[in-house]
């Protein structure tokens, strides 16, 4: 599937020229590169005209683009290895949230992220990333693995929602969210969150509860979709977009805001133009961040942790 | 303006009962706490009555009233909201938290009022409710929280959003600490309350009928295979699903509380 959004659609048309051009010139074996480089400076420059100037709804669009890189493509292209495990001991296994044991440079860690499908037959088998409560469940014993044998825990956070049906209803889904924040509140071994798409509210903030919450560039954090915004604020969904200004739901918000702790910037395009860049930096960012957390005593960390939150919050005393 | 769980107050003597429109006397209903005398339909309360019911007289002593919102985003009508939400339920915020005495034990209690903009949790509320159990953990007190709230605040964008993890955090303390910690489900009891601190209580009470669930009904429907069933997102259909210990008749709750209060509590705590 190719999806390309109005202010992707000048990029992609000289993409294809580009493309065109290279063919001929092997077809012909004609020497075409001046042409070729020409209009890749064009294309340079038109992108970085372009992402100098998004607004949150573009952001909103490239955080959900069907050619992102989902969890696992950075747990592939940023650890060394991976051995995946499954299951909640409970009865279920939700395919929406993956987690397991990997290497990332000096450090063993546990991994847990929301994955989204790339075609059909995977979204819907992975419920679009949208986790039902044994995929929370699943991750508290992944949690509480990570703590038994001192692992740090990095998790990856990219969710429109938690499930919202009736099987997860019947099964605690609000309780399942809230014992995921209170589990990784109780670990005292380093944690560090990525929102590396969307972060979709309860669904994400339930595996958010971390000593570092970083962000990359173009990913979006929302106590509600734009859409659902729009159809209470304007009674019209249609208006996401103006929705999305309001909630302020860009990482450079957050930032502001002080509730995020660093964005992590996306090469040039996005992070779907170059999959393999945007993994080493979230990798590089992360290592830093163990690399501080590592030093911290276990009580300390647990401390850390609760102030981090405790103190967000804009309010005034009368 | 008509809203479901409220009863019309159209007359100074007479009520209609928001769900089986029976008119009720106004004496008659008030002395039932607001319980419809036909169906048994349990009306909202607001803060201050709920406090009333519930503790032993002249006990409260509210804490940090002094806490304002303020607009952190420049959210379209945010400010607008807040003065009407004061107005309709003559609190500064959707919470009243303090401290009181019930059945003869000193407890931190926090209500939550459905008036202030549909109880919705802000800075302000996941302030006062990490105070709430913030206290309860210094001075060892229990903590019990009448829940009533649509969710998370939408117009403090993320702020929002971190009060969920904010508030859950500070139940950690007060299971540190080893007090206990009782929640009441009352109507409604909705999305970011009840995915995060209402749902870590020790022990989860609700009263009959309350709307008790994690996203709106429409949008559970449309997100399921099938119809969801006739009592889906009642505290009757949590209960049947392992999410709430019991339902208790508003009458009988304050007898209830004081009976947890007794087994968690050592025995040389009642201070009479």
């Amino acid at each position: 599937m190719i999806t390309i959004f109005d202010f992707e659609k000048p990029i992609s048309e000289l993409e294809s020229a580009i493309a065109e051009l290279r063919q001929l010139a092997a077809e012909k074996g004609l020497d075409r590169s001046r042409e070729i480089a020409e209009l890749e400076a064009q294309r340079e420059r038109l992108l970085k005209q372009i992402f100098a100037h998004l607004r949150p709804w573009d952001k909103t669009l490239l955080a959900r683009h069907p050619k992102r890189p989902y969890a696992l493509d950075y747990v592939r292209l940023m650890c060394e290895s991976f051995l995946e495990l499954h299951g909640d001991r409970l009865g279920f296994d939700d395919p929406a949230i993956v987690g397991g044991l990997a290497k990332l440079g000096c450090y063993r860690l546990v991994v847990v992220g929301q994955q989204k499908g790339r075609d059909l037959k995977e979204r819907q088998k992975r419920n679009f990333a949208m986790a039902k409560p044994e995929g929370y469940r699943k991750a508290m014993r992944l949690f509480r693995l990570a703590e038994k044998f001192r692992l740090p825990v990095l998790t990856l956070v990219d969710t429109p929602a938690a499930d919202p049906g009736v099987e997860s209803e019947s099964r605690g889904i609000s309780e399942a969210i809230a014992q995921s924040m209170l589990t990784m509140f109780e670990l005292s071994v380093p944690t560090v969150a990525v929102i590396i798409g969307e972060g979709g509210s309860g669904g994400a903030i339930a595996l958010a509860a971390a000593n570092r919450v970083l962000m990359l560039e173009h990913a979006i954090y929302s106590v509600i979709p734009p859409e659902g915004c729009a159809a209470i604020l304007y009674r019209d969904p249609n208006k996401a977009p103006q929705a999305a200004d309001a909630l302020r739901l860009t990482s450079e918000s957050a930032l502001e805001l002080g509730l995020i702790d660093l964005i992590i910037p996306e090469p040039l395009g996005a992070a779907h133009r170059d999959p393999q860049t945007t993994a080493l930096s979230v990798r590089s960012a992360v290592l830093q961040q163990l690399d501080e957390l590592s030093r911290i005593e276990p009580d300390t960390l647990r401390e850390h942790r609760y102030q981090r939150f405790r103190q967000m919050g804009v309010y005034e005393t009368v | 303006m008509q809203r479901r769980g409220v009863a019309q107050t159209n007359s100074e003597q007479w009520v209609q009962c928001a769900k089986c429109r029976k008119i009720l006397f106004r004496p008659d209903f008030e002395r039932a706490m607001r319980v419809c005398l036909h169906c048994g339909h349990h009306h909202r309360l607001c803060a201050r009555e709920r406090i009333l019911l519930t503790v032993d007289s002249n006990s409260f002593q509210e804490t940090d009233a002094d806490l304002r919102s303020v607009d952190p985003l420049g959210f379209p009508d945010y400010a607008d909201k807040l003065r009407k939400g004061a107005a309709a339920s003559g609190e500064n915020e959707a919470i009243v938290t303090g401290t009181a005495m019930l059945g003869g034990y000193e407890i931190g209690i926090g209500v939550m009022d459905f008036s202030f903009m549909g109880g919705s949790m802000g800075s302000v509320v996941g302030e006062k409710v990490v105070r709430c159990f913030e206290r309860g953990a210094e001075r060892r007190l229990p903590v019990i929280l009448f829940c009533a709230s649509g969710g998370a605040r939408m117009q403090e964008g993320l702020i929002s959003l971190m009060q969920m993890a904010k508030t859950t955090a500070a139940v950690s303390r007060l299971q540190r600490a080893g007090m206990p910690y009782i929640a009441v489900f009352t109507d409604p009891t909705m999305a970011g309350v009840l995915a995060s601190f209402a749902s870590l209580a020790d022990v989860i009470l609700a009263e009959p009928g309350a709307l008790v669930g994690f996203a709106g009904q429409r949008v559970a429907a449309q997100a399921s295979v099938g119809k969801p069933p006739a009592n889906f997102q009642t505290a009757e259909f949590q209960h049947e699903h392992g999410m709430i210990d019991l339902i208790v008749p508003r009458k009988q709750i304050r007898i209830t509380l004081t009976y947890l209060l007794e087994m968690f509590l050592p025995v040389e705590a009642p201070v009479r």
